[in-house]
């Protein structure tokens, strides 16, 4: 699985367990800003925990907190893979 | 002089606020528990303070309306005010946003950072000593849960002061960062086993079955406390302590006449029977301490539990998906939990949505489709004699009409509801104080609500029979209440009585003997037709009259609909 990691995909088909840093957030200046509060900002370091079936919220963390957002938020997110998490 | 207490959501504010006025506001392990602003009195060097216990909000540049009103509350702040920041201590990059920006507006601040106790446990060690060199404002550890901290809190904040700390803008996530890395070491260390809980309730695999397992073991342990509870303790009590007083008491009176008939009620067979006598003081005080009070406690307990522990916002996850349709999301369904204790507070929490639709959507279905626990106590009494699929009946027939009725409703609102974006706190093990302390407060609210609606409906009924009134309205009524709803004339008197309190409506229904399917029907229709007084002035408030007036109609049509089809289809 190795050669995932370098990959830009977006934080909605990023895999649970899948450890990355914010490359990207496109969406606009007002979804910035609410993301921006709540720490989803270019550089943060990140990992995906779960995922749901049928386009449902993805749960992401970075440090100590934990952050759900919609399946099409996430889509908005771009990350680039820095490591595996099995 | 006020103090203002601000920081993220759910980092404690309330129980900050709990500590320093001893008032007591409602607390939960989730974000947007406080939605409106609190005001309290604490005592500070002797003098009279104010102090307010501002809505959660991540950036002084708002995104929604709770951040609005604490944005608001901040602009509004005179020269001696003061501003308690409330920090999480395991999240201190995240909390600093906030404080950094506070700390521009030049306002003398104390930041008090709380959960000081999770720190180490995971494994985060931070050096106050050069937080606070850095920030130049006080920074005090605390607990506000067990109340460590909490007075040197208070000796602090008479050094508040504006902060000298100066930065650029364009540079604050680094600045942040620096900070950070300043004072806070972090050692690494293994997961927990609530942090593999929490990671397990929010993967479908096994966040499903969780989930199930959760609902399922609260249902059961409700009914189990419930019913344990009127048929060891309140039905006893009632029967052999309170009825012999009652049987005297009527002597008293002379057994009967109009004044008799108030307060005792009609004896059946020379003794008190609560389901049918309806006197003030026999079924007036049944109804909500015998029957309701039981139910409504073990709800109390199994729902504050769920709440403290944190697993409402992991259930919020689960059912996103299926809220979607509803267009609703996730957290919609915390005012929906809610409801099924009372529907005021369900209709209150539908603020934790973003839009006017979702908080038109929400509050409908709910005040449609979710029966409070003071309907579903005396429908679980009445029913269930009938057998318990009987009353399974009325929920899934519920159930169905909530999920139907979103549905037409998110293609039928106009515009769009937005996703889910929420924090997902950790799972905390409640603190058994304060969890009693939070049933002990919703019971409290729950007894000044009901005793004197109740006896006020009891009343009424006593009226309504006196005056011939309720003979009246049912033969203008009869052509619906009997040929649609297949329920007897006098049945009408529930559905007045109901608008007054509905629990009581429900206990209108046993002197009439009606039949398993006739109660379904009543049940169903009670639960339906219209929100009691105490809801629909919430709904008046939190839509505004035309919203609410639109809101009835559905009630009133879906209701009709859905009684007249059980009537066809039950046999």
């Amino acid at each position: 699985m190795g050669n995932t990691i370098g990959k830009r995909i977006s934080l909605a088909r990023m895999r649970a367990g899948q450890k990355g840093k914010i490359v990207r957030v496109s969406g606009g200046h007002g979804l910035a800003r609410r993301f921006e509060a709540l720490g989803i900002r270019q550089g943060q370091e990140i990992k995906k925990i779960s995922d749901q079936w049928m386009r449902g919220p993805v749960l992401l963390q970075h440090g100590n907190s934990q952050v759900a957002l919609g399946f099409g938020m996430a889509s908005k997110v771009l990350v680039e893979i820095t490591g595996e998490n099995k | 002089m006020k103090i203002l207490l601000m920081g993220n959501p759910n980092v404690g504010k309330s129980a900050v606020f709990n500590r320093l006025t001893g008032a007591n506001v409602i607390i939960s392990n989730y974000a947007g528990t406080t939605v409106e602003f609190t005001k309290g009195i604490m005592r500070l060097a002797g003098q009279q303070v104010e102090l307010i216990d501002v809505p959660g909000t991540y950036t002084l540049d708002p995104t929604n309306k709770a951040e609005q009103i604490a944005v608001e509350m901040l602009n509004e702040h005179t020269d001696d005010d003061v501003v308690v920041n409330v920090v999480e201590s395991t999240n201190l990059e995240r909390s600093l946003n906030l404080t950094l920006q506070l700390l521009k507006h030049k306002i003398p601040t104390v930041v008090a950072l709380n959960f000081w106790d999770e720190t180490k446990h995971k494994g985060i060690s931070i050096d106050i000593e050069k937080l606070e060199n850095i920030l130049k404002v006080p920074c005090v550890p605390i607990c506000a849960v067990t109340g460590e901290g909490i007075n040197q809190l208070v000796e602090r904040i008479k050094e508040a002061k504006p902060s000298s700390l100066e930065y650029d803008e364009q540079e604050k996530w680094h600045e942040i960062g620096n900070i950070v890395e300043n004072v806070q070491t972090i050692t690494h260390r293994h997961h927990t086993l609530l942090e593999k809980l929490s990671d397990a309730s929010v993967k479908p695999i096994t966040g499903i079955p969780i989930a199930v397992i959760m609902l399922f073991l609260a249902f059961k342990l409700i009914r189990f406390i419930g019913e344990g509870l009127i048929g060891y303790v309140c039905e006893p009590a009632f029967e052999k302590l309170w009825s012999p007083m009652m049987l005297k008491l009527s002597n008293l009176l002379g057994s009967e006449g109009f004044v008799h008939d108030l307060v005792i009620g009609h004896l059946v067979e020379g003794q008190i029977d609560y389901g049918q006598s309806f006197g003030l003081l026999t079924t007036g005080l049944f109804v909500p301490l015998g029957a309701v009070l039981p139910y409504v406690f073990a709800f109390y307990l199994v729902l504050s539990f769920l709440e403290d522990f944190g697993y409402l916002p992991r259930l919020a996850i689960m059912v996103d998906t299926l809220m979607h349709r509803l267009g609703l999301h996730g957290l919609a369904i915390v005012p929906m939990l809610l409801g099924l204790g009372c529907n005021v507070p369900g209709v209150l929490s539908t603020r934790i949505l973003e839009t006017r639709r979702e908080r038109f959507i929400s509050a409908t279905i709910l005040a449609i489709g979710v029966p409070c626990a003071a309907l579903q106590a005396m429908v679980v009494g009445l029913l269930g004699k009938h057998g318990m699929a009987r009353v399974g009946i009325v929920y899934g027939t519920l159930f169905i009409v909530w999920l139907i009725l979103g549905v037409l409703l998110n293609h039928i609102v106009k515009g769009r509801s937005p996703e889910i974006f929420v924090e997902i706190p950790p799972y905390r093990i409640p603190y058994f104080r304060g969890l009693s302390k939070k049933i002990w407060i919703r019971m409290k609210w729950f007894i000044k609500e009901a005793v004197p609606f109740v006896l006020l409906g009891v009343l009424i009924v006593n009226l309504l029979y006196t005056f011939g009134i309720i003979q009246f309205v049912g033969e203008i009524t009869a052509p619906v209440v009997t040929r649609v709803l297949g329920l007897p004339q006098e049945a009408v008197g529930a559905l007045i009585v109901g608008f007054l309190r509905k629990d009581v409506a429900v206990g209108m229904l046993i002197p009439l003997g009606l039949t398993a399917k006739q109660l379904i029907i009543a049940s169903v229709v009670l639960a339906m037709y219209f929100p009691c007084v105490a809801t629909f002035t919430t709904l008046v408030k939190e839509l505004g009259v035309v919203d609410m007036l639109k809101s009835a109609g559905i009630m009133l049509i879906s209701s009709l609909v859905v009684g007249g089809l059980l009537n066809l289809v039950l046999t």
